[in-house]
This record gives structure tokens, C-alpha cells and sequence, in this order.
């Protein structure tokens, strides 16, 4: 019985948040303008002679994706404070583990559509095709984002209550980032030089541990990390 | 129904609760009046189980489901409808769609918000606001309510209509504590008054149809 209330709680939690986005769009058309400005700026900026799009490609897509996250993780809580609604989800009987899984869909459907606007611009900027190999990169996207997603939740919850919780935040995220940013550089590079997949899965493998465990462990800290 | 004992918090050196109890009975009303920074606010977070007391212990007959809490923060989503988070807050108390239908139509013409239903908060006064702060904390039917300066920001009327809905909850056998500063506009709902300062009750006794004149003589005599 347990389970579909945590489940059905933590939905309407993120069935909210995602209404307030669509209804303010204020997030998510500021991480797209972003995400076009660092594409340009690449592009136009880097020697394509000195190094390949295929070699630096990886690197940008995941900056990106890293820095669009973080702008759409800040956000997450400060929607909370609007009018101390915070206060009124922790009054609630559900259990606080619903409130972070809520944040923690909503905050996926967020970046997932983040990642769904990057991919093609992408491919159209540095002029790498990636239709042959969409599948795959599907499930590597799919994995890093959420690991670093998932830290990133729950490091909003930490931080929203402090002066600085925008500075906090990526601060105290990027060291957790390196492991899965790192994996999935590669396995993206890898993927792009048209390597076999037998060798990419070592990458995913290790990209599923990590979601398996920081999603346990934040499902676990986040009622202490709301407690007053 | 509801029963503090020996509630004990401080924040770092700052003693917000000290040694503070009371028990509530269905209907009845307790006002807390105290300064700035007397522990008022932390008393209703303790007895909300938003903060756990250092000693002591609150308890509410039937939990957090039980308590309803209007502040002067209205805990609303200014991007949503009335109705939208009126049905979100019911969503997590697990309120049926048919529960939920009654009693959002009986509270929005009580609150005489019935023409604001589907305006978003954002778009709505302050004192509207309130108004569909109140529908949100009663939304669930708690059994206590707890107040926190609820008559901020709200012009004359509107805190009368507050006064008198607050009135008539209390006659139905709802349970409340009511925490403010101004002593004028809590004392006529109050069953039992206490006055509060550093964080202790300097006085806690039936209100006994002690009337707001009487009542803000006797507080600055206990607070002076």
C-alpha cells in the first residue's frame, strides 16, 4: 500500500511543478537561449582545422547539459518559498520521500526536454550525424542524466534554505558530476567514432550503478536534509 | 485533542520554547499573544511537527492530517488557479474527488471566493489571497487549526469575516491556536489566552468573558 501513495504523492508534486514551468516557461526558454548561445559560441570559436567536431563535440554537449541542469535544479525548492508553500508540503501526511521523488520527476521531464531541444541543434552546428546512432545515445543520455540529476535534487533541497543557494548549488554538485560527466564523455566520443557498442556498455554499466545508487541514498537523506 | 507538555527548543543560544504546556479540547480556542521574537511562531511549528522539540512533546489527535495551518504566508502557487491548488493540496491529504468537489464549493461561497474559482492566484488581492489561504488550510477538514498572524495584510472586513468563520469552526468542535502580536484582534475568538515572552508563557488561563480592553490591560501587565 505503501509504495503507489509514494508514488501517486510524488506525482502530483511534479504534475504541479511541471504546470507552474509550463504556465511561467520562464526556466526553460532562459536554459534554451543558453543553450544556443554556447553552441554559437563554439562554434564559432573553435579552429576545426586544429581540433575535429567529432573530437570536441562530446565535451560541448555535456558542458551544456551540465550548466542547462544546474539553471533548471535551482529552481526547483525556490518555487517552494514562493509564499512559504514549503512549509505547507512538509505539514502534509505524505511521506517526505514523495516530495523529493516529485522534484526529482519533474526536474527530469525539465532537462530531458533541455536535451531533446540540444541533440538537434547539436548535430546541425558541429555537423555530426547522429541518427545512426540515436538509440544509444538515448540510453546514454538517459543514464547520465539521472545521476547527476539526482544529486542535483537533492543538493537543491539543501542549499534553498541557505543566502547563497545558487552559488551552493553548483558547488557543491560539480565534484559529484565528474564520475558520470567523465563516463559519459567518452562513451559519447566513442559512440560518435562509430565504435562498436560492445564497447560503450562498460560505460552504461557503470552510468546505471551510479543512478542506482545516488537515487537510494537521496531517497534516504532527503527527510533529514528538509528537517528543520 | 491536542496536549504540549514541557516543550523545550532553543536556536543556539536563543531560547525560543521554554517549558511551555497546555492541552486543547474540541471547540476550544487558545490565543497567544507575545512581542517580536517571543516564541510564538516556533510554538505553532513545534505543535505542526515542522520542528522537533529539543524536550517535550506535542501531540495532535490524529496527526499531521489532523492540523490545518493559515499564516501570513498564504502557501499558494501563484502561477496556479484557486481550484488548481486548492485540488493539489487536497491530492496529498488524500481527499476523494468527491469530498473534494463539496467541500470546495461550500468553502469558496463561504469565503466568498465562488467568482475566483479558476483566476490564478497571482492575478488575485492580498486579501482574496488570504481568503483562498484559508480555503486551502480548511480543504482537508482538519480537526486543529493552527494560526499564525492570519490577520496580516487583510482590511477590516475581511478579518471580520475571518473572525466569524473562525467562529463558527470553533462551534462545530474544531480546536485552534491562534498566535499574534496584536491583541485587539485575537481576544474576542479565545476561549483560553496565554501571553508569551522569551519563549515561556508568563500567563495562561480561560479567557472567562474578559473582553479585548481587558484582555490588553492584563497583557501589559503581565509582559511590562
Amino acid at each position: 500500500m505503501r509504495s503507489p501513495k509514494l508514488l501517486r504523492h510524488a506525482w502530483t508534486v511534479a504534475s504541479k511543478d511541471l504546470l507552474v514551468e509550463f504556465r511561467s516557461r520562464t526556466a526553460i526558454l532562459s536554459v534554451a537561449v543558453f543553450v544556443v548561445l554556447v553552441f554559437v559560441v563554439f562554434q564559432f570559436g573553435h579552429d576545426p582545422t586544429a581540433v575535429s567536431n567529432v573530437d570536441l563535440a562530446p565535451s560541448i554537449l555535456w558542458v551544456t547539459f551540465t550548466f542547462a541542469a544546474i539553471l533548471a535544479m535551482n529552481r526547483a525548492f525556490q518555487l517552494e518559498l514562493e509564499n512559504q508553500a514549503l512549509d505547507g508540503l512538509l505539514l502534509a501526511p505524505i511521506e517526505r520521500s514523495s516530495i523529493y521523488l516529485g522534484k526529482l520527476i519533474a526536474n527530469l521531464v525539465f532537462v530531458a526536454t533541455i536535451e531533446l531541444i540540444s541533440v538537434p541543434l547539436f548535430s546541425l552546428f558541429f555537423n555530426v550525424p547522429v541518427l545512426p546512432y540515436l538509440l544509444p545515445l538515448i540510453a546514454l543520455i538517459a543514464l547520465a542524466t539521472v545521476g547527476f540529476v539526482a544529486v542535483g535534487t537533492l543538493f537543491s533541497a539543501m542549499t534553498v534554505r541557505t543566502r547563497f543557494a545558487e552559488l551552493l548549488l553548483p558547488v557543491l554538485l560539480l565534484p559529484f558530476m565528474i564520475l558520470p560527466q567523465w563516463w559519459a564523455v567518452v562513451a559519447t566520443g566513442q559512440l560518435l567514432a562509430s565504435r562498436p557498442l560492445s564497447e560503450i556498455l562498460g560505460w552504461l554499466n557503470m552510468l546505471a550503478v551510479y543512478d542506482i545508487v545516488f537515487v537510494t541514498l537521496a531517497l534516504i537523506l532527503f527527510p533529514a536534509t528538509v528537517n528543520e | 485533542m491536542l496536549l504540549a507538555e514541557g516543550l523545550r527548543h532553543s536556536f543556539g543560544a536563543v531560547r525560543a520554547l521554554d517549558d511551555v504546556s497546555f492541552g486543547l479540547q474540541p471547540g476550544q480556542t487558545l490565543a497567544v499573544f507575545g512581542p517580536n521574537g517571543a516564541g510564538k511562531t516556533t510554538l505553532l511549528k513545534v505543535l505542526a511537527g515542522l520542528i522537533r522539540p529539543q524536550r517535550g512533546r506535542a501531540q495532535v489527535d490524529g496527526g499531521r492530517r489532523a492540523i490545518g495551518w493559515i499564516g501570513h504566508q498564504p502557501q499558494l502557487y501563484g502561477q496556479l488557479t484557486v481550484r488548481e491548488n486548492l485540488r493539489f493540496w487536497a491530492s496529498l491529504y488524500d481527499v476523494p474527488e468527491s469530498e473534494f468537489l463539496l467541500r470546495k464549493d461550500s468553502l469558496l461561497v463561504r469565503l466568498g471566493l465562488q467568482d475566483h474559482e479558476h483566476r490564478r492566484v497571482s492575478e488575485l488581492s492580498r486579501g482574496l489571497v488570504q481568503r483562498a489561504a484559508i480555503a486551502r488550510a480548511l480543504i482537508h477538514d482538519p480537526r486543529v487549526l493552527l494560526l499564525d498572524e492570519p490577520f496580516t495584510g487583510l482590511d477590516r472586513m475581511a478579518a471580520e469575516e475571518l473572525r466569524e468563520l473562525l467562529s463558527e469552526d470553533a462551534a462545530e468542535g474544531r480546536a485552534s491556536v491562534l498566535v499574534t502580536h496584536n491583541v485587539d484582534e485575537g481576544a474576542e475568538l479565545a476561549t483560553h489566552i496565554a501571553f508569551m515572552r522569551a519563549g515561556r508563557f508568563a500567563h495562561f488561563a480561560p479567557r472567562a468573558g474578559r473582553g479585548p480592553q481587558q484582555v490588553s490591560e492584563d497583557y501589559r501587565n503581565a509582559i511590562a
